[in-house]
């Protein structure tokens, strides 16, 4: 038997990362009080170091490495670089917030980093093992950061509840991979693809086995009829890792969904497109719908995150690669409008306020205009009016649906959109319109908190004025595959 | 070509800067940013001259055109331009914007610079829609346009004010998601979103009359036309004197400008096979709400249900057309009719904008805006009473005021189309004279019976003159129609041909 050394060179930022990791989790056990914040720094420079990597090193070729394990083209590389982007807005934002809340450790760092690399390893699996590895690496990285604080029994209870739901979905995929694997008789997914394309399968094992996958894939993506979690899980959580919850993941999951249904999958449209479009409209629907009567802020935009699930999911039952360029620039927009959201919430929260309802941000107008009026921005970008890119996110994925044939699910999401504006409006209501019982001057935990939110608050608007150049680059990187 | 430079993206775009520097620069100071905004809005009144001083009567091609690739995926464009058809609302909308401005100069007390710099933008915004040639960027200033105004009624409004500004929001974004659906529809079959490019396309009979539709919920609900017209009496009352008169005196005006400029070039055959849905609920909205307004106690109800019946107008004169061909084979008729709602959508942002204001000074100086509230006004402030009274027989539509020639013209087409529709148009003539004047009596005239009336003064030299300039407006307007109406003529003439030029 001759053993063939695979090229390292398409994993090095991930190989990278995980040493740095190694590293920092070593070093942190050493590093004394005195330099408690030296874990955060390494953090944020590892993020730099890492994303200058795959930028140094960006391709728009496919490489194939790991015998047909892994594989790095410029779709991973994109979204890689922006799951960086965000994670570093997630740790800035994160800083303060566990110094106010009185449990910063170098742990949630540690554990941050780690979740990074899983979504990396999502990102680029090429089969259906590396998918799994990749998937359970993120995930446990985040059961024990919503665990993190020990004193808070809502976080202990969220991540019990996350972390059982978490493995029955796991195990719905596991499941719909071993079935697809007994068909198919392969675990990479291009070959699958080739050997479905061929005809010579089981097609009955088969659709059952696709069945199970979009189950699980819904369940870690949050659509309905698989997102209970979401909201009780959003709220449980401390807000910092609420942030980290709801934003990165869900880049990494899209990218798992594409992976296994346009590379392995794409020859049973027929069986996953009809269950795609009925849970796009059912997340649309109820995301709308919930998300209106609920008061706290973190559940809110749970609900409304489950709504924007449906709509990626639109760009996806276009099933082209128009389609999914449309739901990779979606998926994009909302992780970044997610940081800026939420990373409001974690900026404003001190001490014995978590500033987590929509009350606490009554009169926000009075108290610090310049922070409304980022709320503000990221709000009506969430809804969807112009000229945020919220908008375009919307209108992409409308193009493509009606392009796909399918107008009537067009006209519902558009409907859905307008209820949806309405719980968003109740937020700027409560900053603009309502009197505050406190009138004084409210300011972020931090500058640097203040300067986060406002770039990315602020980059939800110049984006909206100038999208040419994001949309160019999801198409362009899913038209090169 | 005279003006070498954007003339165009100028007038959008010097307000919404200007704007926003107003929110940074009248922070803390009250006076800058009132005099900011107040330089802004006026250099953006000058600029726009131009248009109309350089403007080529003779063409009904786009004129000042700006064309620069936007969004080349989708084949977007930043493509601003005017016609006949949008220039002189152009120019409404900048003249309007100084009067806003003025309007609140010691009026607004509270956050002055979020005031001010709302109202600039939104001033930009809405140049942008009238001269916005691809869909997307018209759809864009369409939509942009609802977040300050959103924040407008809902800051500085009355009681209800957050009820009415939500009811504001969503009726007009649900309205505009349909069409924006159409956009997208039409993109597929012609590969572009250039409004000239939709005009020219082929579109079958059953799409035509979806399309109409999805418009026509749009337009519907901006002009507003019965029975999608509560959000506006809720809108108007609640919001602040220089809301009311952006909303009656613009923002009704783009449901207007989009049924000239989207529904009857690009559905002309639709427009033709269901005008008799537009033309009666222009006609249920000219007599019906007419009468609704006739018992209002409100002030600022009664005016708004008053412009809901005078949009009515604006609607009908410009669906009479088909049935005009039809009967006298020739668009000369349509022509006049058409020409009329054009003059009457000019006219009526004078004149509703003016009796907003007329309302203004009287709020502000006794905080109620009920009729029975008011008697003998004119024996305190005589001068005040001599515009309000003149802006009251506009609105009636007194021969030599701007709002007789819009009505005037409308009448005498929807004749040549219908009996019917002739009568009942005129008849709004002794209603909107009923409702008004019966307005006028209670609150100007008759004996002083409230001791606060006692107490009122005159306009001071900032409402004088704001009253005077609108009094110019509306009986030159009046008077010499002319020049308004050759700006138009060659434009509205094109429509025509466009409308009546069969697309299946």
């Amino acid at each position: 038997m001759n053993f063939v050394i695979p090229s390292f060179a398409p994993a090095i930022p991930e190989m990278v990362l995980l040493g740095l990791i190694s590293f920092i989790l070593v070093a942190d056990t050493f590093w004394s009080k005195r330099f408690q914040f030296a874990t955060y720094y390494a953090t944020q420079i590892t993020l730099v170091v890492v994303g200058y990597l795959i930028l140094s090193s960006f391709t728009t070729t496919q490489v194939i490495t790991f015998d047909g394990s892994f594989v790095r083209d410029s779709f991973a590389d994109i979204l890689k670089l922006f799951t960086i982007v965000v994670s570093l807005g997630i740790f800035l934002f994160s800083r303060e917030y566990l110094l106010q809340h009185k449990f910063y450790t170098g742990e949630f760092f540690i554990l941050g980093l780690f979740g990074v690399l899983g979504m990396f390893v999502m990102i680029s699996a090429n089969n259906m093992i590396t998918m799994y590895i990749g998937l359970e690496i993120m995930s446990l990285a985040m059961y024990a950061m919503i665990a993190l604080r020990k004193d808070f029994s809502q976080g202990l209870e969220a991540a019990m509840k996350y972390f059982v739901l978490g493995a029955l979905a796991t195990g719905m995929l596991l499941y719909g991979f071993s079935m697809i694997y007994g068909a198919t008789g392969s675990i990479t997914f291009p070959e699958m693809a080739q050997i479905i394309a061929s005809g010579n399968v089981d097609r009955v094992v088969l659709s059952f086995g696709v069945v199970f996958v979009v189950i699980g894939l819904a369940f870690k993506l949050g659509a309905v009829p698989f997102h209970m979690w979401m909201p009780d899980v959003y709220q449980g959580a401390p807000s910092s890792v609420t942030l980290y919850l709801g934003t990165a993941p869900k880049i990494a999951a899209f990218a798992m969904l594409y992976r296994l249904l346009e590379e392995a999958l794409p020859g049973l449209v027929e069986d996953w497109q009809s269950l795609i479009i009925m849970i796009s409209i059912l997340s649309m629907v109820v995301g709308s719908l919930v998300a209106i009567v609920q008061d706290n802020l973190k559940r809110m935009l749970a609900y409304s995150g489950i709504g924007h699930v449906g709509f990626i999911l639109l760009g996806v039952i276009a099933a082209n690669p128009e389609g999914y360029s449309a739901a990779m620039f979606y998926v994009i927009v909302y992780a970044i409008t997610g940081v800026a959201g939420f990373g409001m919430i974690v900026a404003l929260s001190k001490t014995g306020n978590e500033f987590d309802k929509i009350s606490d941000f009554i009169g926000l107008n009075a108290r610090n205009p310049w922070l409304a009026f980022m709320m503000l921005i990221v709000l009506f970008s969430m809804a969807g009016i112009p000229p945020f890119i919220g908008f375009w996110a919307k209108i992409i994925v409308i193009e493509e649906v009606i392009k796909a044939g399918f107008t009537w699910i067009a006209v519902i999401a558009v409907i859905m959109a307008v209820i949806s504006a309405f719980y968003y409006l109740k937020v700027v209501k409560a900053m603009y319109f309502d009197k505050p019982e406190n009138e004084s001057r409210i300011e972020t935990t931090s500058s640097g908190a203040n300067w986060a939110v406002s770039f990315f608050a602020l980059s939800l608007l110049i984006l909206g004025l100038v999208p040419s150049s994001l949309i160019d680059l999801c198409y362009e990187s899913l038209k090169a595959i | 070509m005279l003006s070498s430079y954007p003339i165009l993206s100028t007038l959008v775009w010097l307000p919404i800067i200007g704007g926003l520097l107003v929110l940074f620069a009248g922070r803390n100071n009250d006076a800058v940013a009132k005099w900011l905004s107040l330089a802004v809005a006026v250099v953006t009144f000058i600029l726009s001259i131009p248009l109309w001083t350089d403007f080529d009567t003779t063409t009904s091609a786009m004129q000042f055109e700006e064309k620069v690739v936007w969004i080349p995926m989708f084949n977007i464009y930043y493509h601003l331009a005017v016609d006949g058809l949008s220039m002189p609302l152009v120019l409404l909308t900048t003249f309007t914007q100084v009067l806003v401005i003025a309007s609140a100069w010691d009026v607004i007390k509270e956050r002055v610079e979020q005031y001010m710099g709302a109202f600039l933008i939104m001033g930009g915004i809405m140049v942008g829609v009238f001269v916005a040639l691809d869909s997307i960027l018209f759809y864009i200033f369409w939509e942009a346009l609802l977040i300050p105004m959103f924040i407008v009624i809902g800051k500085w409004g009355g009681p209800r004010r957050v009820y009415a500004t939500m009811k504001f929001f969503l009726y007009t974004f649900f309205g505009s998601v349909f069409m924006l659906i159409s956009f997208i529809y039409m993109y597929y079959q012609s590969g572009s979103f250039a409004i000239l490019d939709f005009q020219a396309m082929q579109l079958g009979m059953t799409v035509q009359i979806l399309i109409f539709l999805a418009f026509l919920i749009a337009f519907a609900v901006k002009i507003p036309m019965f029975p999608v017209h509560t959000w506006l009496p809720d809108a108007h009352v609640e919001a602040p004197t220089a809301g009311s008169v952006v909303l009656a005196a613009i923002m009704l005006k783009m449901g207007g400008y989009g049924f000239v400029r989207f529904s009857l070039p690009i559905t002309p055959d639709a427009s033709m096979t269901l005008d008799w849905l537009v033309i009666g609920l222009s006609l249920i909205a000219i007599v019906y709400i007419g009468i609704v307004a006739m018992v209002q106690s409100d002030m600022k109800k009664l005016v708004a249900y008053s412009s809901i019946s005078h949009m009515g107008f604006v609607t009908l004169g410009m669906f009479v057309l088909y049935d005009i061909l039809e009967k006298t084979g020739s668009l000369q008729g349509a022509q006049v009719g058409m020409e009329g709602a054009m003059v009457q959508m000019i006219s009526h942002g004078f004149i509703s904008g003016a009796m907003f204001l007329a309302i203004g000074v009287l709020y502000d100086r006794m905080h109620t805006r009920e009729i029975s509230a008011y008697s003998g006004v004119v024996n305190k402030m005589p001068w005040f009473v001599f515009f309000a009274v003149l802006f009251s027989m506009a609105n009636v539509g007194l021969p030599g005021t701007s709002g007789f020639v819009g009505e005037f013209m409308v009448i005498i087409s929807s004749f040549k189309a219908n009996l019917w529709f002739g009568t009942l148009a005129a008849l709004t003539l002794v209603i909107g004279a009923a409702y008004t004047l019966w307005m006028v009596k209670r609150v100007y005239f008759g004996p002083i019976t409230n001791e606060n009336v006692e107490q009122l003064t005159d306009l001071n030299k900032r409402e004088f003159a704001i009253m005077a300039i609108l009094a110019v407006a509306v009986v030159g307007l009046g008077v010499y129609p002319a020049p308004i109406m050759e700006v138009m003529h060659t434009s509205v003439a094109n429509l025509l041909v466009q409308a009546t030029t069969s697309k299946l």
